[in-house]
């Protein structure tokens, strides 16, 4: 029965951008119909023309859009990343679950940490609409073939450091997902959107979790200190190398993927962070911080890339851990699969046909 | 997304051994139109309602959902835009401002 209706809404993904309020900007001329401004682009021409002339003037690609092999692979990859931070994300707070110190902490935590995996459900789902399985990405992802965030390879060792994660990790995560709401492929961007609209919860819960020790006993106050001398530069290396070490973000600026550097990024990071860290009393680890009157920005030292490579590289506090985390669950949860499919096989009108 | 068809380079799905892929579409409050808002993977039908629940719908999103699996979805093709919405492309006199009213005509 919803045969018809269900395809007409498929086609309407763009009115479904701007439900969510953000996404596509505003079309040129103020027609009353969407399908104006396309009809108005100059015809034919070869794939190629036309997918620069939408990037051109930022309009969106859609799944069914011709698209350079590049934007596909680089999309493949940055979304899968993205995707396996979010899954593998869940488990350095995951550790505090049953450990929470008030019903109330825990319930939030609960929620926090079912965002993350929805999150990653969200990516996996964008990335699945380029035509990879998602089953191919769990693969690859427990074969160590794709990364993740190297900030989840550092352990969260004390219930701080659930706060200083939504403060620190998850305020970095959103420097860096809200400009890729306006990422030129459409569904990455709506996944973002969603995204981003959740992360703010994470963000606040953290840094409220953090004033509350803040007002407490100094040895509260201490350990959401060591806390922050802990997570501090991990966080700033999640915006990536540096602009002159990172050679593929000119292509992804040129596609509309990037819509910032990562330098850009860092930068707007510490400067709405470190008047945070001043609310809250604590000290950023960092002796050359100090704002810079002439750029209008903090200064800040330098970055130990040495460490953040050997992380990205395997080798961190918490790699092979997280890994294996992943592994088992996806090889415990085997025969749940299979039954779950064996179970729709013997109940098998038609499962469309059951909803209508 | 129905991607059946469209060619995806490197990336052609693997054999589908896993569960299959549904499309969700949620409603977010009565008089609204159900909206397209991603997909998910599910045994079957009612798991993908459950699924939908749990993953678009954690903060009151919505008040109805509709899920169909994707392959069984028929979508125009972008390739064949141009010709297949032509026939509305030359029909200027089915819009309102297509017609010079007087300004002092009032209520139209």
């Amino acid at each position: 029965m919803t045969r018809v209706e269900a395809s007409t809404s498929a086609g309407s993904v763009v009115d479904e951008t701007q439900l969510q309020g953000a996404g596509e900007r505003s079309e040129p001329a103020g027609g009353d119909q969407q399908g104006a401004g396309e009809r108005s682009e100059p015809a034919g021409g070869d794939q190629q023309d036309r997918f620069q002339q939408l990037i051109d003037r930022d309009r969106r690609i859609e799944p069914r859009d011709w698209m350079p092999d590049g934007y596909r692979r680089t999309l493949v990859r940055q979304i899968a990343q993205h995707a396996h931070s979010e899954i593998i994300g869940m488990q350095p707070e995951g550790n505090w679950l049953t450990r929470a110190p008030s019903l109330r902490r825990k319930a939030i935590l609960l929620a926090k940490v079912q965002d993350e995996a929805g999150h990653g459900m969200y990516l996996y789902s964008a990335a699945e609409t380029l035509g990879v399985d998602r089953g191919t990405l769990t693969q690859k992802l427990i074969d160590a073939a794709q990364k993740y965030s190297s900030i989840f390879n550092y352990p969260a060792l004390t219930f701080a450091d659930v706060g200083t994660i939504g403060w620190l990790v998850d305020g970095a995560a959103i420097c860096n997902q809200v400009p890729l709401c306006r990422c030129s492929f459409g569904p990455y961007a709506r996944a973002m959107i969603r995204i981003c609209k959740e992360e703010s919860f994470h963000q606040r819960q953290g840094y409220e979790l953090l004033l509350t020790m803040m007002a407490g006993t100094d040895a509260q106050r201490a350990m959401v200190q060591e806390s922050v001398d802990r997570f501090w530069w991990p966080s700033l290396m999640m915006f990536g190398p540096p602009d002159d070490k990172s050679p593929n973000t000119a292509q992804s600026l040129a596609w509309g993927i990037k819509r910032d550097t990562n330098d850009e990024v860092r930068q707007k990071f510490v400067d709405m962070t470190v008047p945070q860290a001043e609310v809250l009393g604590v000290t950023l680890p960092d002796s050359e911080l100090r704002w810079n009157e002439a750029r209008g920005h903090y200064d800040f030292g330098e970055i130990d890339w040495h460490e953040f490579t050997r992380v990205v590289g395997g080798d961190g506090p918490c790699n092979a851990q997280r890994l294996a985390t992943r592994r088992r669950a996806h090889e415990d949860g085997e025969w749940v699969r299979e039954a779950a499919i064996a179970w729709a096989a013997k109940h098998t009108e038609d499962p469309v046909e059951a909803v209508a | 997304m129905p991607t059946t068809g469209v060619p995806t380079g490197d990336f052609t799905a693997a054999p589908d051994s896993s569960w299959p892929l549904f499309e969700v579409f949620v409603r977010g409050k009565r008089g609204l139109n159900h909206v397209h808002v991603g997909s998910l993977h599910a045994a079957d039908s009612e798991m993908a309602l459950h699924n939908a629940r749990d993953v678009y719908t954690r903060r009151n999103e919505g008040v109805s959902i509709w899920v169909v699996r994707a392959d069984e979805i028929t979508a125009s093709s972008p390739d064949e835009k141009d010709p297949f919405f032509a026939p509305s492309g030359d029909k200027v006199y089915r819009h309102p401002t297509f017609y010079d009213i007087p300004d002092d005509v009032p209520h139209m």
